[in-house]
């Protein structure tokens, strides 16, 4: 396990919750806010369990401030390795931006059944991603 | 307070890459061609509106085009910059303030995708290191929900394009000015599913200005008769409603929310007191192929799903009922940010005039548009509206 993109991002538990906010409102935000807009925002743990609302893939090196492989010094292009995302909709919550793993481009379906998980990023640090559901699961977490 | 506003002058600086000049030489090119355009010097100018997004401040100029003492405001709205110039050009007449006004617009940026810093947009850093502070990718998901929901089907993604090269391969200040067929569009290499390289538009450069006057002054200089002006019937620039979905959004609201695109339009119709039926040419914002397909719609020229049929039988064509970009738009002229959008209201002042050369747009009944829509949409989720009436 590589260190944590964000220390705040997602939570510490044995099954991870990724780290939303509570506004006095009750409407639910992503990510946390930061700074003077955090006042009177409580952290809430976000469902581990969604269903995909977007999807695409990324095909070209992003630039600064990108990090992941390919940006080193002595990297470009060739280094990199091509990712999906999408936005996932946790139920009742908000729809989230995320990466997308274990699944091709052509399985991707909207509203498919997803689920959180932390993938490593690059040598250093992890992320967090959704995958596809692929057992039929009882109940959600 | 005067209502009626008229543009007098359009200049262009043409788009692309032109090595050796800055973007606000262009924009200062584009600003002597507008003065040209409309018989006039630059002592003549009262005041003045402009911006770039990455090729330095506007009021610069002065230094080329003369110490007149003149007010130039700098204008910095990211990809509203020309629409925000037009818009304060405009109230600066409207207000009666003054009776001539120029708005520019220019810019430069290296090539490849944009890249934003997080913190400019309020985001955490970890948005951008991972990977996902990439514009082309808010463009990419926003249409593959779309077509899903919408049944909008991919080659209808590659006739947009194919369009937008047949137009801009007759438009002098398009960058791309060779066709590129269907199937090429299609096979290109993909940046984010479903949009190919031939899809998207490319940063690049150029620069547009528009000279302003009142009623009174264009009359003065004879520009009201033989086709020499254009009135700007209402210009409607809004920011994004709650629970929108935009670019650069880590967290979207399960609420559907408004649209800024769809609020500028209805505010811009309801000021001009006309609907979509009455519009003869319309240049909307085509970041990439998805973005003028939603945006038909978001405008009120169509109904979500509508766009298959539209593109199938070419009715946005420039022989078709409603012309869509008929330069070629960001897609054949690349998008010089600050430029961008005054690209469009020049583009239709050109065709109300009558001075669109090959690309003239020609009405069933032989005569020249009349009305004239452009919208552009940017980041953090703004849209701009300019309706011009002849």
């Amino acid at each position: 396990m590589g260190k944590k993109i964000d220390p705040e991002l997602w939570s510490d538990d044995a099954q991870p919750h990724l780290m939303g906010g509570k506004l006095p409102s009750g409407e639910i935000v992503f990510p946390m806010p930061q700074g003077d807009a955090a006042k009177d925002v409580e952290p809430y743990k976000l469902s581990r369990q969604g269903r995909l609302w977007s999807f695409t893939s990324q095909d070209f090196l992003p630039k600064e401030p990108y990090e992941g492989p390919g940006s080193g010094p002595d990297e470009g292009p060739p280094d990199f390795q091509p990712f999906l995302l999408g936005y996932v909709e946790l139920p009742g919550e908000v729809i989230v931006e995320s990466r997308i793993v274990d699944a091709r481009l052509e399985d991707l379906k909207l509203n498919m059944p997803v689920e959180f998980c932390i993938v490593p990023f690059n040598e250093s640090y992890d992320t967090f991603a959704f995958r596809p559901i692929t057992q039929p699961q009882e109940k959600a977490a | 307070m005067s209502e009626n506003v008229y543009i007098i002058g359009a200049g262009i600086h043409p788009f692309g890459r032109t090595e050796g000049r800055s973007g606000r030489e262009q924009g200062v090119f584009a600003v002597r061609e507008a003065m040209k355009d409309a018989g006039l010097e630059w002592t003549d100018i009262e005041c003045a509106y402009g911006g770039s997004a990455a090729a330095g401040s506007a009021d610069i100029m002065v230094n080329e085009l003369g110490l007149t003492s003149l007010p130039f405001t700098n204008v910095a709205n990211g990809c509203a910059t020309g629409g925000s110039a037009l818009v304060s050009a405009q109230m600066a007449i409207a207000s009666g303030m003054y009776d001539l006004a120029l708005a520019v617009g220019f810019d430069k940026h290296p090539r490849g995708a944009f890249n934003a810093k997080p913190s400019d947009y309020g985001l955490p850093e970890w948005y951008g290191q991972t990977g996902m502070m990439l514009t082309t990718q808010f463009f990419a998901l926003k249409i593959q929900r779309y077509m899903q929901l919408h049944g909008i089907s991919r080659e209808t993604l590659g006739r947009v394009a194919e369009k937008a090269f047949r137009n801009g391969a007759i438009t002098p200040h398009a960058w791309r000015r060779s066709e590129i067929d269907l199937e090429t569009i299609m096979n290109a290499p993909m940046i984010n599913d479903p949009l190919t390289k031939y899809m998207f538009c490319a940063p690049a450069e150029g620069g547009v200005a528009l000279i302003l006057a009142s009623k009174e002054k264009a009359k003065e200089l004879g520009a009201l008769s033989n086709n020499g002006s254009v009135k700007i019937a209402k210009v409607a620039v809004k920011t994004r409603p709650p629970d929108s979905f935009e670019v650069f959004q880590a967290g979207v609201s399960i609420k559907e929310g408004g649209k800024p695109t769809v609020l500028a339009s209805q505010a811009a119709f309801e000021g001009a007191g006309i609907g979509p039926e009455d519009i003869d040419v319309a240049q909307l914002q085509d970041t990439e192929s998805g973005a003028e397909i939603m945006h038909m719609a978001e405008n009120g020229f169509c109904k979500d799903g509508e766009q298959e049929e539209w593109l199938a039988n070419g009715w946005s064509e420039r022989g078709g009922k409603l012309p869509i970009n008929t330069d070629g738009g960001c897609i054949a002229c690349g998008e010089p940010v600050g430029a961008s959008g005054l690209r469009q209201v020049y583009e239709n002042v050109e065709q109300l005039r009558g001075r669109a050369g090959e690309r003239q747009v020609v009405k069933s009944d032989g005569d020249l548009p009349k009305t004239g829509y452009s919208h552009v949409y940017g980041a953090p989720g703004l849209s701009a509206v300019a309706i011009l009436e002849r």
